[in-house]
């Protein structure tokens, strides 16, 4: 045995309880918990860096946060992420326009419909066409669904991250009424490539409106039970009060956006400054704080919750009939679809019709389908207000039937550079609020 | 020329005969439309020819320079050919459709809008600041969006200006991504900027292209904290170095991970899926309808 490695041995053995092993980085111990003294000696100090996740219930996802601690004070702290890497915006260069919804329905798993909007607003930007208005109010309608059910996991998972568990299981029972009436609405809970270029996959199934109703009811009816149980509860308010302060200029020299940025006391809200989908013709508050805390954060969803049921509520009132799909039969999907026995697919009587009766529909039906419509040359930026900020989407085309480029502007992945101006400074257990008031999905940071 | 086998029976005498001529014919009109700053592809003109064409002609003269000596935005890709086929596989003559590169026009004076307004501001704010007009290379207006062109060596001075003037004011940097416009394309990799103005209410973008052996662009972060983990991500996908980047690393794939994955010339997947003894290759190299 060498000099060094039975020097090495010796601190080991006076370390005692702590298991470790040796790394080409050095000496890595596993501490679980009660043995801190066991660590500290002459040779080491204070500052320990440490990992939390990228299996932690306490990040929000696969997020991994290097943590450089001196005692329970967070001196630096880094992100590190990738962990959820899937590919998505290459893949999509290898498949059609309508067949990138279904990808970019996936990123942002919380905030699906967003994607989808987001992404066809800019398909159809680049197309230069112009949804039918039913379409349009159907897309708003789905994205303030959309954005309840979203807000609810935010409430949900922060507060299980900070112990409030109760709240976990009050935001998951209201969002599982979410869940119920998009599956409702559109025939599936998650990832619903439903909003496709050109409208909506299909209309909306009958009896939608008592559907939604109900869901407004039971929300309105739920809402003050958040108040009761976090807002004004003194645990909760001190957890979150003064931390994760980030004013309004970090916000803008870090790029945050959505309720970061807006409880700075900014009111920037896309529906409002760059309205979309008609937005503008919607009566609807742009809640904002000025505490730039996480309890600011906290207090804002909240409130956005309540503003989303009011324009569900004036979306409903504005559906009128009409088609759900441009009329240009050069982009609108030939078929028509129908829910039978066994589940959703081509209604029996397009079949027929391209099975027996139309050759021309059938070719037709073949190359929108499979080869799918050509987009002009050309590039497109949009931007829509998810739950979590901006949502851009930059598509480049050739003029050809796939994408060249799409790249998305997730909200998550430019608000996560915030994580370290917001905890720096402050204790590890205020990380974990910091982290939770950003909201970051990592289906969204990742892509 | 390279005949694969594409299982046709168009025979020989009509794939060498007229259409070489054509052919010929069509690489010219296909220069002469780049010269005029032909619109998008689908603008210009649909040629027919039978006879596959080799790139270099469209690529070779896609280099010009601008009255400012900048070199003008190159045309991207040609398209060419339906449902993929090389060879005289197609009868209906549909194989041979040809199609330019798509060149951004530039815009011409009145541009509509703020447009105008805007970039005489810009312009005055360069002046005072001592970039060159030059830096904008060119300036174009598509869908409404206003896209600058513009020289690398000036990207994070114009970002400053941009972002400091109280009559510009993009205080928020959007999005920072490249693109890759395909392998035969000079200067195939495009870095763009989205930024926004809150005050004004404005985007705008900016495109920088640089060539895939000297992928150098200088850093805004220092401009705009936010491009950071932007910049490390465009660096990750399409291998774009900046240049003064405060830790340029990789953020999404694996720290040792060679090559950048969303390159053109980088496979989508390469593990082919077997079934019941059929394999079936992997999307990128399945038959394209494009």
């Amino acid at each position: 045995m060498s000099q060094d490695a039975s020097a090495r041995s010796e601190s080991a053995a006076r370390i005692g309880a702590a298991p470790h092993r040796e790394t080409t980085e050095g000496t890595v111990y596993t501490v679980t918990g009660g043995d801190w003294d066991t660590i500290l000696d002459e040779e080491h100090d204070d500052r320990i860096v440490i990992n939390m996740g990228p299996q932690h219930p306490s990040t929000h996802g696969v997020l991994r946060l290097v943590l450089e601690l001196e005692g329970e004070t967070v001196q630096q702290a880094r992100s590190v992420i990738g962990y959820l890497h899937t590919g998505i915006e290459k893949n999509c260069e290898y498949r059609t326009w309508t067949q990138g919804v279904t990808f970019v329905t996936r990123m942002d798993y919380l905030a699906p419909i967003f994607n989808e909007a987001g992404y066809c607003l800019a398909v159809e930007k680049l197309l230069g066409v112009e949804v039918p208005r039913r379409a349009q109010v159907a897309r708003v309608l789905l994205m303030e669904i959309n954005r309840i059910g979203s807000h609810l996991v935010a409430l949900a998972t922060g507060g299980m991250e900070l112990g409030a568990l109760t709240g976990m299981t009050a935001g998951f029972r209201e969002r599982e009424e979410v869940l119920h009436l998009l599956e409702f609405l559109t025939g599936l809970r998650m990832n619903h490539a439903y909003v496709r270029p050109g409208g909506l996959a299909q209309d909306l199934p009958e009896g939608w409106e008592e559907r939604v109703a109900e869901f407004v009811k039971v929300m309105h009816k739920r809402l003050p039970d958040y108040d009761n149980l976090l807002t004004g509860q003194p645990i909760w308010r001190q957890r979150l009060e003064g931390v994760g302060y980030l004013p309004v200029d970090g916000c803008l020299a870090l790029g945050a956006t959505g309720p970061i940025l807006r409880s700075a006391g900014l009111p920037w809200d896309l529906r409002k400054v760059e309205p979309y989908c008609g937005y503008e013709e919607y009566d609807f508050e742009v809640p904002v704080a000025t505490e730039a805390d996480c309890y600011a954060r906290y207090r804002l969803r909240v409130q956005e919750i309540r503003e989303s049921l009011k324009i569900i509520e004036q979306a409903a009132a504005k559906m009128e009939p009409g088609p759900v799909m441009i009329e240009d039969r050069k982009i609108a999907w030939p078929a028509q679809l129908s829910v039978a026995a066994d589940g959703m697919g081509n209604s029996l009587e397009h079949v027929r019709k391209i099975m027996g009766q139309s050759m021309e529909s059938l070719i037709h039906h073949f190359k929108l389908v499979t080869e799918g419509f050509s987009v002009p040359a050309g590039q497109a930026y949009t931007a829509v207000e998810s739950p979590r900020g901006e949502l851009g989407y930059h598509l480049v085309s050739d003029g050809g039937t796939r994408p060249v480029r799409v790249h998305v502007r997730d909200p998550s992945f430019v608000n996560l550079q915030s994580m370290p101006a917001m905890s720096e400074g402050g204790m590890v257990a205020d990380v974990i609020a910091a982290v939770a008031s950003i909201d970051p999905v990592m289906g969204g940071v990742d892509r | 020329m390279p005949d694969e086998n594409t299982g046709t029976s168009k025979d020989e005498a009509e794939r060498t005969g007229a259409p070489q001529s054509s052919a010929q014919q069509s690489g010219s009109d296909a220069a002469e439309q780049r010269a005029r700053g032909a619109q998008d592809a689908k603008g210009g003109e649909v040629e027919q020819t039978d006879a596959p064409i080799d790139a270099p002609s469209d690529t070779e003269t896609g280099e010009q320079t601008t009255p400012e000596g900048g070199t003008r935005v190159a045309p991207t890709r040609e398209r060419r050919g339906m449902f993929g086929v090389s060879g005289p596989g197609d009868t209906s003559g549909f194989g041979g459709l040809r199609l330019p590169g798509h060149v951004p026009a530039p815009a011409e004076r009145p541009f509509g809008g703020w447009f105008d307004e805007f970039a005489d501001d810009l312009g005055e704010a360069m002046d005072e600041r001592g970039i060159p007009r030059s830096a904008v290379q060119q300036i174009t207006i598509d869908r409404g969006e206003i896209t600058f062109y513009v020289q690398r060596e000036r990207i994070a001075e114009l970002c400053r200006t941009l972002r400091d003037e109280e009559y510009l004011r993009f205080e928020l940097c959007s999005s920072v991504s490249g693109v890759d416009y395909g392998v035969d394309v000079p200067q195939r990799l495009h870095v763009v900027y989205h930024l926004t103005s809150m005050t004004y209410r404005r985007r705008i973008r900016l495109e920088v292209a640089v060539d895939v052996d000297d992928a150098h662009v200088p850093s805004v972060v220092e401009v705009y904290p936010t491009a950071d983990a932007q910049e490390r991500e465009t660096w990750d996908m399409f291998g774009v170095i900046f240049d003064g980047h405060p830790a340029l690393t990789r953020i999404l794939m694996p720290d040792d991970w060679e090559g950048h994955p969303q390159r053109k010339d980088y496979p989508l997947g390469g593990i082919p899926v077997e079934y019941k003894g059929a394999e079936i290759p992997p999307p990128d190299q399945r038959r394209a309808y494009t």
